[in-house]
């Protein structure tokens, strides 16, 4: 899709636009992922610097890297992987997210390789990548075994992979149900369905069977006092996790 | 100059006086781009005649300076403050603070405005990635929500996420944010000069309350001080008329007689002396650092030291913000400096308020409250080496370059 061209009616412009707002406004409805963004794209930067053997306090340190997004929404991930150097392509099921993202990225003056695609898709069409990246996905798949399979063929032997998710736990369920939908409003409701979350250990299962070896696995909690969000031990709420692709033997 | 053209940074500042150029240095260390654009000749900024006010320059603003790469250019122009004494007119107790009671290192230095430009004018020739634009005047500066387009008298055109305004008291930045202030005026007028005298200053900085208002003299490279004389608006025409003895005069009638005959070598300066502080330090792609965001009256000396805190604090995030790849003109990460800063200088101008409302008068009750309150806070050791820190700008939640760490 190539939004900006003369064949695209204005008022779907006009709707992408306000798609992007919504995406990029830091207190709109997607408040949460930007002050979760922090704590990801810390975790990513030091992973994926450790992994590849880069300086984290360059300003560039993915520079040359192919980096894919998967499940990017209106890139709040995307552009700044892109300012860290890489070269991404991301990819959504949704188009007006695609729309929107391309939009932003235009008026960012980032280049971004912006897709409406499925990751079992394009693994089918044989791409790789040096990463793979997927942010708040796997709790909303409805085959993770596919999915992740999906994932650990686009990364390349040696590459790295970035997830993150919810736990199942009863934690979690009061955190993200009750707490996040309910109580406080941040997330519509219905947002999630807690069975759908994943525990590490089914993570890390599914990885290995796919090829892939889950490294770590960290904790992100909210801090009442600064009203922040923090990497920390506990993976019972939110967490990260980094897996890698052994190199071909 | 740039001449026409157009220039993508990753910063732009508008003011390259002291805190301005301190910002871009401290960006730039971190491998930022940085456009300053300064109205004023750098020459003249510089030259004799200028600036002649001296500026207390607190440990951690040192530690700075030093980070930066401009300190070593000043060192040697630097008076070390080793000991603060304060005492209220005539009364016999006073109090008393000494560096080697919060670790052997001076409470700070007093250097000369125009020496601490001439050593960041230095530091920039070791700073690529910083480019001044002087003499140049930003006729336009267009804030958006997806950047800042600024265009200069000369038709270039320059383009960045974010543009800072260092351009002191009168920021147009602020006004075009419509960013209003809130001020105080203390009906007193702060006389400003340096000062030789026959005997040494051994590094005591001499802060005397008088009826009027404080009077102090702080120790500067060799046998000069930096006065700082506080005396009512109505009275300062007269003082500043008076020829040079008559002035030297009224200057040993007040200081005393420990440094022997003063006498007065730089030109008098006046400031009325007042507190502004804006109700916001932050607006669409924009943030105020500096006399921009608070002014205040030189008293407490802190005006540049707040200044440099609100240089390293926004550079940190900045930084911190561009390591993550992050927008660093978005709302999120300017939310964070104005946070970090905001409570900062609300209680250093409350201080600063504080102590010139408590000295500056002669109704007894309050006389006698000050007198106790000197002499107490000497005998009890916690609050005293707190107001001590605090004179040293090293307690409380100090950046990184603040605290002389690396960004």
């Amino acid at each position: 899709m190539t939004v900006g061209a003369a064949s695209v009616d204005p008022v779907e412009i006009d709707r992408f636009e306000k798609i992007a707002e919504e995406w990029w406004d830091p207190d709109g409805p997607m408040r949460p992922l930007h002050h979760l963004n922090r704590p990801r794209l810390a975790y990513s930067r030091d992973r994926l610097c450790r992994h590849f053997g880069r300086p984290a306090a360059d300003l560039r340190p993915l520079r040359g890297l192919r980096l894919l997004d998967v499940g990017c929404g209106g890139g709040l991930l995307s552009e700044p992987f892109r300012r860290l150097g890489a070269e991404v392509t991301a990819i959504d099921a949704g188009a007006d997210n695609i729309a929107a993202a391309q939009r932003h990225a235009a008026r960012s003056g980032l280049e971004i390789d912006y897709r409406v695609a499925s990751a079992e898709a394009l693994a089918g069409a044989n791409e790789s990548f040096d990463v793979v990246v997927s942010m708040e996905v796997v709790e909303h798949v409805a085959d993770l075994a596919v999915f992740l399979d999906a994932l650990v063929t686009l990364c390349r032997p040696g590459g790295a992979l970035l997830l993150s998710t919810l736990n199942r736990t009863t934690r979690s369920y009061l955190a993200a149900i009750v707490g996040a939908e309910y109580l406080l409003r941040w997330l519509p409701a219905g947002t999630h369905d807690w069975r759908r979350f994943r525990k590490p250990a089914e993570l890390g299962r599914h990885l290995r069977r796919a090829g892939a070896r889950l490294e770590d696995v960290t904790g992100v909690r909210f801090d009442p006092g600064d009203r922040d969000w923090h990497l920390c031990r506990d993976p019972r709420v939110n967490y990260l996790a980094y897996a890698s692709k052994a190199e071909k033997s | 100059m740039a001449g026409k053209g157009q220039i993508d940074t990753d910063l732009l500042i508008i003011g390259g006086g002291m805190v301005g150029l301190a910002q871009a240095l401290a960006v730039a260390s971190a491998g930022l781009r940085v456009v300053v654009v300064e109205h004023q000749d750098p020459g003249a900024l510089t030259g004799a005649g200028h600036d002649g006010r001296v500026s207390s320059v607190s440990y951690g603003s040192h530690a700075l300076f030093d980070r930066i790469g401009a300190w070593r250019h000043m060192s040697s122009r630097a008076g070390a403050i080793r000991e603060i004494r304060v005492a209220d007119g005539g009364a016999p107790l006073f109090l008393h603070f000494d560096h080697r009671d919060v670790g052997d290192r001076p409470f700070g230095y007093m250097v000369e405005n125009r020496h601490i430009r001439l050593a960041l004018g230095k530091a920039l020739a070791d700073a690529p990635d910083v480019t001044l634009l002087a003499p140049a005047e930003a006729t336009e500066v267009r804030r958006q929500r997806t950047g800042v387009v600024a265009r200069l008298a000369d038709g270039c055109e320059i383009r960045a996420p974010l543009v800072v305004g260092a351009e002191g008291r009168q920021s147009p930045l602020r006004r075009q944010a419509g960013i209003r202030c809130l001020s105080w005026q203390y009906g007193q007028t702060a006389i400003v000069t340096t000062l030789r005298h026959q005997l040494p200053h051994h590094g005591v900085a001499n802060e005397l309350f008088l009826a009027p208002g404080p009077f102090a003299l702080l120790p500067m490279r060799g046998k000069r001080s930096a006065l700082v004389w506080t005396e009512r608006h109505a009275d300062v025409p007269a003082l500043l008329a008076l020829d040079d003895d008559a002035f030297d005069g009224e200057i040993m009638a007040r200081a005393g007689d420990h440094w022997g005959r003063i006498h007065c070598d730089a030109p008098r300066w006046s400031y009325p002396l007042g507190l502004q502080n804006a109700e916001r330090y932050i607006d669409t792609r924009l943030a105020l650092i500096g006399d921009a965001a608070h002014g205040m009256h030189p008293v407490a000396g802190q005006g540049l030291n707040l200044g440099l805190r609100d240089v390293a604090a926004l550079a940190e995030v900045l930084v911190d913000a561009a390591r993550l790849g992050l927008d660093i003109g978005g709302d999120e990460v300017l939310r964070r400096y104005q946070r970090w800063r905001r409570f900062d200088a609300l209680t250093m101008l409350v201080m600063t308020d504080g102590l010139v409302r408590l000295f500056s008068n002669d109704i007894a009750p309050l006389r006698l409250a000050r007198i106790l309150g000197l002499g107490l806070v000497d005998r009890i050791g916690p609050a005293k080496r707190f107001f001590e820190r605090h004179a040293a700008a090293i307690s409380g939640d100090l950046p990184k370059l603040i605290r002389g760490e690396a960004l």
